[in-house]
């Protein structure tokens, strides 16, 4: 197979967008690809700082790498969530990744500085580890920018990932999760903006991307996701895929053009009900966040500030 | 010719030699879950694989809900 650019041998077929690309051809088709979202979606002013939430995985690793290719300022942050060997290994490989770049690296560790771990946190509370991990995640990303003086969060949410959470919040009819599902959210009172650069990317545009640079990402998946909902959700969005090439981008971005603006007054309604946490002043519809009272639950006390670790490059 | 699948990791033995697309349909892998490395280079469905290659078949959905 021969790249659909220069004709020298293709590494990777991309079938919905019917063409295959060399090496160089294809680190320049991610560059387009993320450049374009950026712009298409306003998430970036050129040479802007951001802060990307890294967790070791394919996507995060990417994400901040393709981000310092394209001139940004982008600097990372890696939350440790206590879940024994998996958070220790994740550790290892986004320290390792930031010093062999020389980017800079910020650090938060749940068990340490914030007093408890995912496993039991989602036990105390009753959730779902991926429930009190998101909460969590959303939580602290959005308190380190706001002290760090971070404009916007860059998360690396990719195009399989947001056309299986629009799958199962379109099986819900979920309107709230709908209204909010786009690939930049602006700031507001006590919000970053947080944006997902990678949308027009796929799971395996980011795992060649990895490969190509010698990228060494965490491979393992997170024992606490095993058997979730939106793992299925993928599966089933990637059969339909075999079959018809590009139905998972038709989905989202038919969506996103053509059927979110529906629902935009859910998030007005949403944004004019919110106050400050009682606790910690994050906005929250009630009079104590979700992530504080999981905090308080899970370890007793809540709403000291969190302990941010840098490493300089 | 081995064949190691990640994510989990796991050796299975295919008999050879193959495309890569043959081989993936003979494991029952949807081509588009997977990456397929080739003596450390990614490598397209057409490529031809030697029993003496080093072949890997990477798994690439990961993911929580959030």
């Amino acid at each position: 197979m021969k790249c659909r650019r220069c004709a020298a041998p293709a590494i990777i077929e991309l079938r919905r967008h019917n063409a295959a690309f060399c090496s160089t051809c294809f680190v320049n088709h991610c560059h387009e690809q993320t450049r374009r979202a950026i712009h298409d979606y306003r998430m970036l002013e050129p040479g802007q700082r951001v802060l990307v939430a890294v967790s070791g995985g394919k996507d995060s690793l990417a994400l901040w790498h393709l981000l310092h290719e394209l001139g940004y300022r982008a600097d990372g942050l890696y939350l440790g969530l206590g879940i024994a060997e998996y958070s220790d290994e994740s550790a290892a490989r986004v320290r390792d990744f930031a010093a062999r770049f020389g980017f800079q690296l910020h650090e938060i560790d749940l068990p340490t500085d914030v007093g408890f771990d995912i496993p039991g946190g989602a036990r105390v509370a009753r959730r779902a580890p991926c429930s009190a991990c998101g909460l969590s995640k959303r939580h602290l990303f959005n308190q380190a920018a706001l002290r760090l003086g971070y404009p916007a969060i860059a998360t690396g949410h990719n195009l399989d990932d947001e056309a299986a959470v629009l799958l199962g919040n379109t099986l819900r009819w979920d309107e709230a999760y709908l209204a909010r599902q786009y690939p930049v959210l602006p700031e507001s009172s006590g919000f970053a903006r947080k944006v997902k650069p990678l949308v027009r990317l796929g799971e395996r545009e980011m795992a060649a991307y990895c490969v190509v640079h010698r990228i060494d990402y965490i491979l393992d998946e997170c024992p606490m996701a095993a058997g979730n909902r939106h793992l299925h959700y993928k599966e089933l969005l990637n059969s339909l895929e075999a079959s018809s090439p590009g139905a998972k981008a038709a989905f989202l971005f038919n969506f996103l053009d053509r059927a979110r603006g529906r629902f935009a007054d859910v998030v007005l309604e949403e944004r004019a009900a919110l106050a400050a946490c009682a606790v910690c002043g994050a906005p929250t519809p009630g009079d104590v966040c979700a992530f504080c009272r999981l905090q308080e639950r899970a370890s007793g006390s809540s709403g000291e500030p969190v302990i941010l670790r840098s490493r300089t490059p | 010719m081995k064949v190691r699948l990640r994510n989990p990791t796991r050796d299975v033995e295919i008999s050879g030699p193959k495309t890569v697309g043959a081989l993936l349909e003979a494991l029952a892998i949807v081509p588009e879950s997977v990456i397929v490395i080739l003596n450390d280079e990614l490598v397209t469905r057409d490529a031809r694989i030697a029993d003496s290659d080093d072949i890997e078949v990477r798994a690439v959905t990961s993911g929580g809900s959030a």
